[in-house]
């Protein structure tokens, strides 16, 4: 038997071996809290401030976010919609999460068309949002004058540098196991503080990834209610029906 | 013929113009079954099961979906956010899907295990088998309608494989597109053939599948035929009414299988990107690769193979040969004990060795390309055909343990 297992686990060995995975900087993680209601409170109002001139949110409508966010209507309404519609009024509450900057325009302005972010936290994943929003440093060769430490020459301004400030990048060469050497990221110092601390900085990007997390699927906590729900019921309906089959096959030898 | 019926009332008069009571007892109070089926012998009706959830679950997706290149992304997030509980049944049928393949990989290892392809069952397994071809084409084709960029580049990588057949393959892929690209022709094409063709087949397999099982009965993990022993009613005497035994039975399969359901529909519906990828929660767009594109997991051993081989057009013939291969299992095998309980250790080796190949290929077929990866691609790729070709040359002279007369 040993034996057997020494060859299973050998044969396996790839399968159990990672390959070497390629690192950015930051690379930190965290923990969104689905009850801290405040944190996304706050992520939101970062979000409409700062990211919808250019991102849109399109699969979500105002008031879901007000509903499960627990803020009124006429918050909403002050708050959170600048945007108006076609007809000039301002945006209503049931309305989806729009912009009005077209593709068209966007493309000539950026280069790229700003994704919509009602689904980033999916696609993205909430560590990398938040290393993302941190990663920015200054790089005069960079149309922008700054580049990313996770996304290599992204296209995006660095919109909340108000807040963060202005950083530049530590580096080190490092071998990159073929025999050449590659410049990697070890850290970042402050060259112009904004008007944020770091730590506060820090939250107020964790607020807005909470927020994204959030959007990306908000019926996740609804999801998790019913599945208990759910599970109970079904665990009941294990021992009935474990019972009863019990009692079916007793007389069968 | 309402002399034949003992029934009255309500299922008499039935029974007299629709042979109801005729079908119940031939199929379930009097269909005789083994009656050591162990943990094995769920996953036939589970696999039922699921294709019910599809059905069911598939029928609200449509009617809330739309299959155009515009809008079905955009209908897709709409279900899932203002539908009511349209989380719910997109979850379950994306669940559904993978839980399709994990309880039919299992039923076909069943199958492999006690023998249940030998004879006289190879009519059940080459029915199964076209239900495991129609249920690939399915799944293949459901997973473009979110439109999303796996859903795309994925169908795109897959259609892509005919166009190394010779001579006709770059006309067979722009017939299978209907456009140049993948366009919102080949959405509505795919549409109509996962929504309404390919069920019918899979359904009308399903029924040939389980009538094929009843004609002759089933088999069982000592792979005897109880057929041979019968009492005087001519009833096997190792066989049990399949109703209600296996009924009541089956239910606490039922139960067991759907609280591990719904710890993925309700815990984890993505399953860390293996049944949803995170790419494919962005929008399909022809004009952008995605950094790592790889079918879904139940299609990633085969895909193994493929990127196994150098040459394209013979990592497809080998691909389709992986598949095709399985279909003439019954003729492979030349031995005649069924069960792994009384066959050689060379036989479990063997099976052991096409396991971990299996498994191997389909790990490997979700990862990037390395030249170590692509190494144990071609040993696994090695070990999935050695397992045939080894079975068809142990089988003639096996040396294998006494079978039982009866079921103890």
């Amino acid at each position: 038997m040993k034996k057997v297992f020494i060859i299973v686990v050998g044969l396996l060995m790839p399968v159990l071996s990672w390959g070497v995975e390629s690192t950015t900087y930051p690379n930190d993680k965290i923990e969104i809290d689905w009850d801290d209601k405040a944190s996304m409170q706050r992520g939101a109002r970062t979000f409409v401030n700062y990211c919808m001139s250019c991102h849109s949110a399109k699969y979500s409508r105002y008031n879901r976010v007000g509903q499960d966010l627990e803020i009124s209507d006429s918050l909403l309404l002050d708050n959170l919609i600048f945007t108006t519609d076609k007809k000039g009024d301002k945006t209503k509450v049931g309305e989806l999460m729009t912009i009005t900057m077209t593709p068209d325009y966007a493309e000539r302005a950026f280069g790229v068309v700003p994704p919509d972010l009602s689904l980033i936290a999916r696609s993205r994943g909430v560590n990398w949002l938040y290393n993302y929003l941190r990663g920015f440093y200054v790089d005069e060769t960079r149309p922008l004058g700054m580049n990313n430490g996770v996304f290599d020459k992204v296209a995006m301004p660095h919109v909340l540098v108000d807040l963060q400030g202005y950083q530049e990048v530590k580096t080190i060469m490092q071998p990159d196991g073929q025999g050449g050497e590659h410049e990697v990221i070890v850290g970042f110092e402050l060259v112009k503080p904004g008007s944020q601390s770091k730590s506060e900085y820090d939250q107020t990007v964790h607020d807005l990834v909470a927020f994204l997390d959030y959007l990306a699927e908000p019926y996740k906590q609804t999801r998790q209610k019913v599945g208990t729900g759910v599970i109970i019921f079904l665990f009941i309906l294990l021992i009935l029906t474990y019972f009863l089959k019990k009692e079916y096959w007793k007389d069968i030898h | 013929m309402s002399e034949k019926s003992s029934n009255k009332g309500l299922i008499g008069w039935i029974d007299a113009r629709f042979p109801l009571t005729k079908m119940w007892e031939e199929h379930l109070s009097k269909y005789y079954a083994p009656k050591n089926f162990n943990f094995w012998y769920f996953f036939g009706s589970l696999a039922l099961l699921i294709l019910v959830i599809q059905i069911v679950t598939g029928i609200f997706l449509t009617m809330h979906y739309k299959p155009d290149g515009e809008m079905a992304f955009t209908s897709v997030e709409y279900i899932m956010r203002d539908v009511d509980w349209g989380w719910l049944i997109r979850y379950l049928h994306s669940t559904g899907s993978s839980a399709f393949f994990i309880v039919v990989y299992l039923h076909m290892l069943r199958g492999v295990m006690y023998g249940s392809y030998q004879k006289p069952r190879e009519l059940i397994w080459l029915f199964g088998m076209f239900i495991y071809l129609a249920l690939m084409a399915e799944a293949f084709m459901g997973y473009l309608l979110p439109w999303g960029q796996m859903s795309y580049w994925g169908a795109q990588v897959i259609i892509s494989l005919f166009g190394a057949i010779p001579v006709i393959g770059d006309d067979l892929t722009l017939w299978i597109r209907g456009d140049f690209v993948i366009s919102d022709a080949t959405l509505n094409r795919f549409f109509a053939l996962h929504v309404v063709a390919v069920p019918l087949v899979l359904i009308m397999l399903v029924v040939m599948h389980i009538l094929a099982l009843h004609e002759v009965g089933s088999n069982n993990p000592e792979g005897i035929e109880i057929k041979n022993h019968k009492d005087e009613n001519g009833n096997p005497l190792d066989g049990i009414p399949f109703h209600p035994y296996y009924s009541v039975k089956d239910i606490v399969g039922v139960v067991v299988f759907l609280i591990l359901f719904s710890i993925v529909v309700f815990f984890m519906p993505e399953m860390g990107g293996y049944f949803l990828e995170h790419a494919n929660f962005v929008p399909a767009n022809q004009y952008q690769t995605p950094d790592h594109i790889a079918p879904v997991w139940y299609f990633t051993p085969y895909y193994a193979i493929l990127r196994a081989v150098p040459d394209k057009l013979i990592g497809v013939i080998l691909m389709f040969a992986a598949i095709f291969v399985l279909f003439i299992l019954p003729w492979i095998d030349r031995g005649t004990v069924h069960s792994i309980r009384y066959r050689s250790s060379a036989y479990k080796w063997l099976l052991a060795m096409f396991v971990i190949s299996f498994i191997g290929l389909g790990y490997l077929g979700a990862l990037p390309l390395s030249d170590f990866r692509t190494f144990f691609a071609r040993v696994y790729s090695i070990g999935y055909f050695g397992f045939f070709l080894g079975l068809w040359w142990i089988s003639k002279n096996e040396k294998t343990k006494p079978v039982p007369e009866r079921i103890q």
